[in-house]
């Protein structure tokens, strides 16, 4: 992605609803382990993919978290 | 980071993870005596190591510190990371593993401190004058057209739309780069609230570009998927 779509990319964020970034804390080990398992995580927790997208603290959160639980698999 | 009801998700039945470890997890916790003080020890272990597998992630953006320095950022995450975990042990609904629901504690606290300790001493670009970056990311060459007409478009909205306030947020966070929990630490407010006016920002600009009959997802991201 070049730098103007990344720039128009950060200030539209994700379309449609997304979580907060209170609510993706709490539903994000759930949500990671439904990652790992294979299920539709995204399903299971409407609007934690839009969150992700949009806000780039939580997506380096969940980054973290799902290879940290991935290594106890 | 403050809990919050969750609402309508709560009602949803998801797969369950509980299992005899998460369990056992609980009970040494919640157990007097001994028992609990053995189980905090081992809780402490396993965050130290989740706050160590994030900061050995980090460093190389954190040329300037020293191994004492992760060391200790490390340990400090640790302990913080335990001491939220005991006060709110009775939000594990085992709908993951104890230890995976553990392990964000940790997480969450070593990314913190390291993106506030990368932006120490460093000046939060907030003010006007950090337009001169936006129009210099317009006139990038790799631009297109169609693009550079709605990150002109954008411009306008962002100008004459948004509050004092969301503008500050939106510059700092989305064309800036600042981190939202350095930004919530200066502005001396919380990561959520600070989510909250980015979102609603970017929903104004939203409807600006929609107003003008322009295409938002072609230009945003048909590249990024």
């Amino acid at each position: 992605m070049n730098d103007d779509r990344k720039l128009l990319k950060a200030l539209l964020g994700p379309e449609g609803p997304e979580l907060t970034c209170e609510q993706c804390f709490e539903e994000l080990d759930r949500y990671v382990e439904l990652e790992l398992a294979g299920a539709d995580a995204d399903a299971e927790v409407p609007g934690m993919q839009a969150h992700l997208e949009g806000c780039p603290a939580c997506h380096e959160d969940h980054e973290s978290l799902k290879t940290l639980a991935g290594r106890d698999i | 980071m403050a809990s919050v009801t969750v609402g309508p998700m709560e009602a949803q039945i998801a797969p369950s993870f509980a299992d005899a470890d998460s369990d056992a997890w609980v009970a040494a916790l919640r157990a007097p005596g001994p028992a609990r003080e053995a189980a905090s020890a081992r809780l402490h272990e396993l965050l130290l190591r989740a706050a160590r597998f994030e900061v050995n992630r980090r460093r190389v953006a954190l040329p300037h510190l020293r191994g004492d320095d992760f060391d200790d950022l490390a340990l400090q995450s640790a302990d913080d990371a335990l001491m939220a975990i005991l006060a709110k042990l009775d939000s594990f609904r085992g709908e993951s593993r104890f230890t995976t629901w553990a392990y964000k504690f940790a997480l969450l606290e070593a990314a913190v401190k390291l993106r506030k300790r990368a932006w120490q001493g460093r000046e939060v670009p907030l003010k006007p004058e950090t337009w001169e970056l936006f129009a210099a990311e317009r006139s990038s060459p790799q631009g297109r057209a169609e693009r550079g007409e709605l990150l002109g478009e954008l411009q306008v909205a962002i100008d004459g739309e948004l509050t004092p306030h969301q503008r500050e947020v939106l510059v700092a966070l989305a064309i800036n780069g600042v981190p939202i929990d350095v930004l919530a630490e200066r502005l001396n407010t919380t990561r959520g609230a600070l989510y909250k006016t980015l979102h609603d920002a970017r929903r104004k600009l939203r409807a600006h570009i929609a107003g003008k009959g322009m295409a938002l997802e072609s230009a945003s991201e048909e590249e990024g998927r």
